[in-house]
């Protein structure tokens, strides 16, 4: 019932006329729903992207040792018997050098330039991290034990940042939608003022009036949020390789199942913001009638 | 002024108007002082020099605006200040005729007399017999289908009288209704309210046209000057065993 206004019989839809989504009314909101999915996908990819780095890195630690790792099968042995260590892996000189050489060239091979060792390794959740960090003291006094999160901070606060950007996006998106929906419904009724006396004059209601005017903008608003909904769907297919890239690099999906259901309604989302504001401002004005 | 005073007192009220006057934002009153009543089944002209406030005093008729001040009482209830949701189903029940047609011009004929059907609820199933008949009363049958702009302006007049009395007001309302066709058609539309009035219409026309106002013997005069009404007798005022 609540939706009986959506099915108009054939009189009532010739009553503002048969012309339909030929005002500018569709192609805004289309803009609109397409930048949306564009700028609320990006952002709930960074999301996930952010989370998957997040999970990775939360339980990982490094630990440097200056000046090389001569004791290093020590170190890793010591690591791997330590209680809440479920994972250790060294990185060896040989891997650094030839990491460091990408930005260095051959001076990364130089005897001259010190390479600290590196052991990465995971601890499980509740882990006695002083009790680590004794152990690995007992055997390299001078090696420095970092957590990753620590290093990638900076990164997760950014995309962090970005995440809240896109979502105030999407709410200046929406809030410009409803703006152009306003406009639109003023203009309809300017248009069809002739026609509103009349009906008035015979008796209709304010809310029959309204459910004319709302239903030709829900459907102008639905064609043009599908439609921009679908132009966003289909550049994102192509730049699923790109993303795909990102998904691999954190190991997980950057848009999950729930994300795109999410998605899939935010044309819609949009096509109940256009019709609720439209309604609201054609009662209003209705009202400052007699 | 003409009034049958015997029937007139018999009846009761359709409308009541007490010490009303409307002015349009600061300017001057354009009516002032209005103190009358109509009686239900009866014919009125309403006459008067241009500017005297016939057209005001039709909208405050058909509840299209309100007086800036004193009380209008139709079908026996206070509007001048109830709510304006509340008056739809006032307005359903006066026929309005306007000098220019106000015809909606994307709408078949069909479609225009059949709006207040449809605005009052009615099916399609319910509009169709009605209109159809309504229409050959009329004398358009076979001109359903077309729109106002294609009609003459004769035509387009009674497409306008068959909407204004398509639920069988109890008040029709008609401004110039003759003012834009010739004077066979003026009989005719004539003609059209004298029979609506016999089956219990009480109408008010406004009208310069003085040969339909000698046309049609038993109907009431009232005149409008300067915004006041020209009651000398006092019959509308004070009707002779009213019962106001």
């Amino acid at each position: 019932m609540m939706l009986a206004w959506l099915f108009a019989s054939p009189a009532d839809r010739r009553l503002l006329g048969t012309s339909r989504f030929r005002g500018p009314t569709p192609w805004v909101i289309a803009i609109m729903s397409f930048s949306i999915m564009i700028i609320a996908a990006t952002g709930l990819a960074l999301a996930n992207t952010a989370g998957a780095l997040t999970n990775a890195i939360q339980a990982r630690y490094a630990v440097e040792v200056p000046g090389g790792g001569q004791d290093l099968d020590v170190l890793v042995a010591a690591l791997e018997s330590s209680p809440g260590v479920s994972s250790v892996e060294a990185v060896t000189e040989s891997e650094m050098r030839r990491t460091l050489e990408s930005w260095l060239g051959p001076a990364a091979n130089s005897a001259d330039l010190p390479v600290p060792a590196l052991v990465n390794f995971d601890v499980r959740a509740g882990a006695d991290l002083g009790a680590i960090q004794k152990r690995i003291q007992a055997v390299a006094p001078n090696a420095r034990i970092s957590a990753h999160r620590d290093r990638v901070a900076p990164l997760l606060r950014s995309m962090s940042e970005l995440q809240w950007l896109a979502f105030g996006l999407v709410l200046l998106l929406g809030a410009a939608a409803a703006a152009a929906i306003v406009l639109a419904a003023r203009g309809a009724l300017d248009t069809h003022r002739f026609t509103i006396e009349v009906m008035h004059g015979v008796g209709a209601t304010d809310l029959q009036l309204t459910h004319l005017f709302q239903r030709k903008i829900a459907l102008d608003a639905l064609a043009g949020s599908l439609g921009g909904a679908a132009a966003g769907a289909l550049v994102l297919i192509l730049l699923a390789s790109g993303a795909s890239f990102a998904g691999e690099l954190t190991g997980g999906r950057t848009v999950a199942s729930a994300d795109m259901l999410l998605l899939l309604l935010l044309p819609f989302a949009l096509t109940a913001l256009a019709t609720w504001v439209a309604r609201v401002t054609v009662l209003a004005a209705l009202r400052e009638t007699l | 002024m003409r009034a049958k005073a015997g029937r007139e007192g018999k009846l009761p009220a359709i409308a009541e108007f007490d010490s009303v006057g409307l002015r349009y934002g600061t300017g001057a009153e354009v009516l002032r002082d209005l103190d009358f009543r109509l009686s239900e089944g009866s014919f009125y002209f309403l006459t008067g020099p241009s500017g005297a406030g016939k057209t005001s005093l039709l909208k405050l008729l058909y509840l299209a605006q309100r007086p800036t001040r004193g009380r209008i009482r139709l079908f026996g209830e206070e509007l001048s200040e109830a709510p304006r949701e509340s008056l739809p189903p006032y307005r359903r029940r006066i026929g309005v005729v306007f000098q220019d047609f106000r015809l909606i011009r994307h709408l078949s004929a069909f479609d225009n007399v059949a709006l207040p059907l449809r605005v009052a609820g009615a099916t399609e199933e319910e509009v169709e017999g009605p209109v159809r008949e309504m229409l050959a009363w009329v004398g358009l049958a076979d001109r359903a289908s077309a729109r106002p702009p294609t009609l003459s302006g004769g035509e387009q007049q009674r497409v306008a009288i068959a909407r204004a009395v398509i639920n069988r007001p109890e008040l029709l309302v008609a401004d110039e209704p003759t003012g834009n066709v010739d004077a066979e058609m003026a009989q005719r539309l004539l003609h059209l309210f004298t029979a609506l009035n016999r089956l219990g219409t009480t109408v008010v026309v406004a009208t310069h046209d003085v040969a339909l106002i000698n046309a049609t013997p038993g109907a009431q005069l009232v005149r409008l000057e300067n915004g006041g009404m020209a009651d000398p007798t006092g019959l509308l005022r004070n009707p002779p065993q009213g019962r106001r």
